[in-house]
């Protein structure tokens, strides 16, 4: 059974609360559960925010996130906070392009991944959330789909922002490429 | 219609009120409701309705007041201090008689406090924060979809009883995203004949000086209503509870901490369930009582220092042993602390 508990963390402007708000979408739309809470508040652009997103196949009881099953993390004092945190035999994905320490723990699965640069190679400075989800529906393919998140970047985001798509999905699918 | 959206619980709190035909939206930001007003300045004035952000908190109330006493669909909505300065408009509602709907997307207190989900607001709910004798229904949802149901719901029992309904939600539900499917209106129908208004004679006495008795009477006035509440709104959801050794008692976001380690312990063989109130006030007391009977131990869980644990009390009446798990100021109760507790039960 599906149930993956998830954290999206790095700087304020990273775009970690909405990459976990579409993946949670495109989850949705293939009819599995979902939840989404941001942390907020106190956090501003250049500070660090996470979001927890929980998806499963069964009605999600607690939505809170104590223990993640997966964490993806774009800067360095998230990698700090959240790697401890991680359930034994889960996945860690991080954005080397700005961590430059390597992750310690040795009982989960952790994935590499260059979000920035993957962005910024294909015409954009601000997709390095998009590298991370594609990397992240490779590694994790019951989440939800690539056509799915497509769905989701369409629903999920002010029309204004639809011009972006276009790069947006195209860094997914360079994400989805990275991971072997 | 039936589509899935994925909506903040604050989103979905404000389209369910406007579904529900409220057009009338006062208050004053203060986080983590602020959804609600920014929600209501943009869909309020495509259906037709006003929003205004007051001046205060209290200016807000009484504005709830005034757009209530002409019959119309009227609601407010706060975080836990801001309910606080609402509490003297709350009281002079209840005495009008006038319907509304309070929505506290409460955080931690006391004072300020934080700004992170919390439940320290239930005596404030429950007790009456405000002076004098009178009661308000209070509901307390523990999903986005429980919550946009119960915020329809609320405008229907505030019309019906003439009463103002309190939606007790927290900052953890009121931030979280959940597909939601928004609610159909009931479309009951109300009869407003009280409503103020050109010709009609002005219903509220601001000061209940002559007769002597003259309060007296007006109270139990408003005690008949209350009486008919007590029986009449009743809501509780019963989870795993038929086979169970132990119950546990929670509501909103607790009582979703408690179904994870339900499934968590009865992985390890221990027989539990839950008992939730949705009605805080009118509280399910015979309900909860019938529902201990053979269990071994209740354990309250809440997001405080242990507040409606003393209903909890009040309904098994020293029948069965009541332990309480709480963790105050914003903070969550870990699955894994109501677990071990249980186990040292066996």
């Amino acid at each position: 059974m599906l149930h993956e508990k998830i954290i999206f963390a790095g700087f304020g402007g990273q775009g970690v609360i909405s990459a976990g708000k579409l993946l949670a979408i495109a989850a949705m739309k293939e009819g599995k559960e979902v939840s989404h809470i941001p942390s907020y508040g106190a956090e501003m652009r250049g500070g660090t925010a996470n979001c927890a997103v929980v998806i499963a196949d069964d009605p999600i009881a607690s939505a809170i996130v104590h223990k993640p099953t997966i964490c993806i993390v774009l800067n360095e004092p998230s990698l700090d906070k959240f790697e401890p945190l991680i359930q034994e035999g889960g996945v860690l994905i991080y954005n080397s392009s700005k961590i430059n320490r390597k992750p310690v723990r040795t009982d989960i699965t952790v994935y590499e991944v260059p979000c920035n640069d993957i962005s910024e190679s294909n015409g954009s400075i601000r997709a390095a959330n998009m590298a991370a989800i594609g990397a992240l529906l490779k590694v994790k393919p019951k989440l939800a789909s690539l056509e799915s998140m497509n769905t989701a970047l369409y629903e999920g985001i002010s029309e204004r922002n639809h011009k972006h798509n276009p790069i947006n999905i195209k860094v997914i699918e360079e994400g989805y490429k990275f991971i072997n | 219609m039936s589509d899935k959206i994925l909506m903040k619980g604050n989103e979905a709190a404000a389209e369910a009120a406007i579904i529900a035909g409220c057009r009338y939206y006062f208050g004053y930001p203060i986080t983590p409701q602020n959804e609600i007003p920014e929600y209501m300045s943009k869909r309020l004035p495509e259906v037709g309705g006003t929003f205004i952000q007051a001046e205060s908190e209290t200016a807000a109330i009484n504005m709830v007041f005034g757009a209530s006493s002409t019959g119309a669909r009227s609601m407010t909505s706060s975080s836990s201090p801001g309910i606080s300065l609402k509490q003297e408009g709350i009281s002079y509602l209840a005495a009008a008689q006038l319907p509304c709907v309070v929505i506290n997307v409460s955080r931690g207190g006391p004072g300020l406090g934080n700004i992170a989900g919390s439940q320290g607001d239930y005596f404030q709910s429950t007790r009456g924060g405000g002076h004098g004798d009178y009661r308000t229904i209070v509901l307390a949802p523990y999903n986005c979809q429980e919550l946009a149901d119960l915020t329809l719901e609320a405008f229907d029992l505030a019309d019906e009883y003439r009463m103002v309904v309190l939606i007790l939600a927290d900052g953890f539900l009121g931030q979280m995203s959940e597909p939601v499917v928004l609610p159909e209106p009931s479309g009951k129908k109300f009869n407003k004949d009280w409503a103020v208004g050109i010709g009609r004679k002005n219903k509220v006495a601001s000061l209940i000086l002559s007769p002597e008795d003259g309060l007296t009477k007006h109270n139990y006035v408003l005690k008949e209503v209350y009486d008919k509440v007590e029986t009449e709104v009743r809501k509780y959801e019963e989870y795993m509870l038929d086979d169970a050794d132990y119950l546990l008692c929670a509501y909103g976001s607790s009582a979703r901490i408690c179904k994870q380690a339900i499934t968590e312990l009865r992985n390890k063989g221990i027989k539990v369930g839950y008992f939730r109130p949705i009605t805080l006030w009118p509280f399910p007391y015979d309900e909860l009582l019938n529902a201990s009977k053979g269990k071994k131990k209740i354990l309250t869980v809440e997001m405080s220092l242990g507040q409606m644990v003393e209903d909890v009390k009040l309904a098994v009446n020293g029948s069965i042993p009541v332990d309480f798990y709480g963790i105050p100021g914003g903070m969550i109760p870990t699955p894994e602390a109501i677990i071990e507790r249980v186990e040292s039960y066996e």
